[in-house]
């Protein structure tokens, strides 16, 4: 993900050119054409599986979902069943604990991250020292170790420390099997990233104003919470979605991390284990799964604008 | 049975934990800030690198820099880290015609489905530029960007679902295939190309995304360029390969790199949808099943260090151009 935010080098606002005729003529019926192919397509799975959760279980069994507009015949029994009736694979109380497990773990991981990049970002922008052009590119280069390679260390980190070369350097949290074990990688993996959005953004406010600050002799905590705090907050609010969709869509962390309990299990997990268990039972899958994209949809949906504008952070200047 | 009651009990806890967990963070910083304040001179800098940068810097160590160099040290060991074994997990991973269908997947997503996400973002940017009813259409194919991909190997399951020729059809390329007067044939299991069907998920997850960044990259082209093109007689196709793609290159390389980083390490929609079954598999998914179903923490972590081998290029790269970027 790390390189997609310095795309677009230099994007100013102009004006569209108003295209001429004969150009516009040409080229506009064959786009809109291929463009409204290409949307419908990509909405018709998404929609498919959306109507067959309303579907009864026996015409999910026996026909396919766009015969409705035909015959159609709906219910909210399938969601009935994953919320409120619960039992079995799906979990004696329903699909319901598993997204407040998601919100547990995605809120103070969005939080912890954004707070502790926020003051990352600062010291490195802001605050002269000797090594900190070395910390800003070992931190860029850490955004290319993929997670793979430290989940079974971090888990035994968790279990009983950290040691390197036979010496415990941090002794065990002992926080496995609980929330906190969920979110505290998620906060960890996101470091790197969440830095360097935001590093972007802080390093690109007016120099004269910090100065301005530090000659009226604010020290760097007031500079830092009267200042770059409050200029901070769209570029923020758009990491921060940007870091609750991706947390709240992962599974490998989850997997990882709380594959042994439903206690803390996020939604991806149990959507995805659900699957697994249930296969083509449709009538549950399909509400289940729609349930677990209603949340990140909402969040998208209402907040696109913002989320856009933190893809491109700190490039849009 | 799910009460009232049951769920009360159950997510109460949890809610007071992210409270407490927002209240103990907050807690700490506020009386972290109103001690460093205090300190004047030349140690506030430092206190202050203390506060700010330390935490920061321990999370991304204990959490990515110490693993990562444990996890290259356990690639040399055996099953269960007891002893060294130098390359030999490596020298296996090669040999094992598993693990070799394993390689030649992963190679096939990383140079197919980044292509296909970019050619196809590029496309669809630069048509939308200037249409009618952009925003929607935007929307509509940016929006599997907020569904995990756990619920879209879902979607794309049912889409692709079997059933026996003859009987009622309920997966959608199934019908289709009907009414082409084509059997049809279990897609997930129809190797090679269930890897294609697979790849039109993350396809399907990442165009959007792909889209959006070249969008306003596009947008940034100078209006004075396109006019003078414009008036020199360019338009549609000879326009967008003489003024866009050069125009917008370095995005280009940016939506492809980030691609192929994102399905050097793609894990989700494979181990949904086949669970690496059906000649499907791929390296990340792989190396979790070594790890976690096999318990070989040896050849695991040897096939996590081949995913970093793959991605180092690209971060080597990207740093480059990033010290080129702040020298200017």
């Amino acid at each position: 993900m790390s390189t997609v935010i310095d795309a677009p080098k230099k994007v100013k606002k102009i004006k569209a050119v108003k295209s001429h005729g004969a150009d516009r003529a040409f080229t506009s019926p064959i786009a809109s054409a291929v463009v409204t192919v290409i949307a419908v397509l990509w909405t018709i799975p998404t929609f498919g599986l959306f109507v067959t959760a309303f579907r009864p279980n026996e015409d999910i069994r026996s026909t396919g979902w766009w015969t409705v507009f035909l015959h159609p015949k709906f219910t909210w029994d399938n969601f009935h069943a994953v919320l409120f009736a619960g039992g079995g694979s799906i979990g004696s109380q329903g699909m319901i604990p598993f997204a407040v497990n998601s919100l547990a773990i995605t809120i103070p991981a969005v939080v912890l991250s954004v707070g502790f990049g926020l003051m990352a970002a600062y010291a490195l922008a802001w605050i002269p020292f000797r090594f900190s052009d070395h910390i800003f590119y070992g931190l860029f280069a850490l955004q290319g170790v993929p997670l793979q390679l430290s989940l079974l260390p971090l888990l035994t980190f968790f279990a009983t420390g950290v040691k390197l070369f036979g010496v415990t350097i941090i002794p065990s949290l002992h926080i496995v099997g609980t929330l906190a074990s969920v979110w505290l990688p998620h906060v960890m993996f996101g470091m790197p990233l969440v830095i360097y959005l935001i590093h972007n953004f802080v390093a690109a406010l007016p120099r004269e104003i910090m100065e301005a600050a530090r000659v009226d002799g604010a020290n760097h905590f007031e500079v830092f919470r009267r200042i770059v705090l409050p200029l901070s907050i769209p570029a923020l609010a758009s990491i921060a979605i940007f870091q609750f969709l991706w947390i709240w869509n992962d599974l490998l962390v989850a997997l990882v991390f709380a594959g042994g309990t439903d206690d803390v299990a996020p939604l991806t997990l149990h959507l995805a284990n659900l699957s697994g268990n249930l296969g083509s039972h449709w009538e549950n899958v399909a509400p289940a799964a729609i349930f677990s994209i209603i949340i990140p949809l909402i969040v998208f949906l209402s907040l696109q604008r913002f989320f856009v504008r933190g893809l491109l952070a700190g490039s849009v200047k | 049975m799910v009460t009232w009651s049951g769920l009360l009990s159950n997510a109460a806890p949890k809610l007071f934990q992210i409270f407490a967990v927002l209240a103990i963070f907050f807690g700490i910083y506020a009386a972290a800030f109103a001690y460093g304040a205090r300190i004047k001179g030349k140690s506030q800098s430092k206190i202050a690198l203390v506060i700010f940068l330390v935490p920061a810097l321990i999370l991304a160590m204990t959490g990515l820099g110490i693993p990562a160099i444990q996890t290259i040290m356990e690639s040399f060991k055996n099953a269960d880290s007891s002893k060294w074994v130098g390359f030999k997990n490596y020298a296996v991973a090669f040999q094992d015609p598993e693990i070799v269908r394993t390689f030649i997947n992963t190679f096939a997503w990383v140079i197919i489905s980044p292509v296909i996400v970019t050619a196809l973002g590029l496309t669809l940017a630069t048509m939308l530029n200037k249409m009618k009813r952009e925003a929607l259409a935007k929307t509509l194919i940016f929006m599997p960007m907020a569904i995990s991909f756990v619920g879209g190997s879902l979607i794309w399951k049912f889409v692709y679902g079997y059933n026996d020729p003859g009987t009622p059809q309920t997966g959608l390329v199934g019908q289709i295939l009907t009414w082409l007067h084509i059997d049809p044939p279990h897609l997930l299991l129809w190797s090679p190309w269930n890897n294609g069907l697979l790849m039109i998920v993350y396809i399907w997850g990442f165009t959007g995304f792909a889209m959006v960044i070249l969008s306003a990259a596009i947008k940034g082209i100078p209006a004075e360029i396109e006019e003078a093109a414009q008036l020199d007689g360019a338009t549609g196709i000879k326009m967008f390969r003489t003024i866009t793609v050069p125009m917008v290159r370095n995005t280009i390389i940016v939506v492809l790199t980030t691609a192929m980083v994102g399905t050097l390490k793609l894990f989700d929609v494979i181990h949904t949808m086949t669970g690496g079954n059906f000649k499907t598999d791929v390296l990340s998914n792989r190396m979790f099943d070594e790890n976690f179903v096999y318990l070989n923490y040896g050849r695991g972590a040897s096939l996590a260090v081949l995913i970093f081998l793959g991605v180092i290029p690209i971060t080597y790269y990207n740093i480059r151009s990033l010290r080129a970027e702040r020298k200017r």
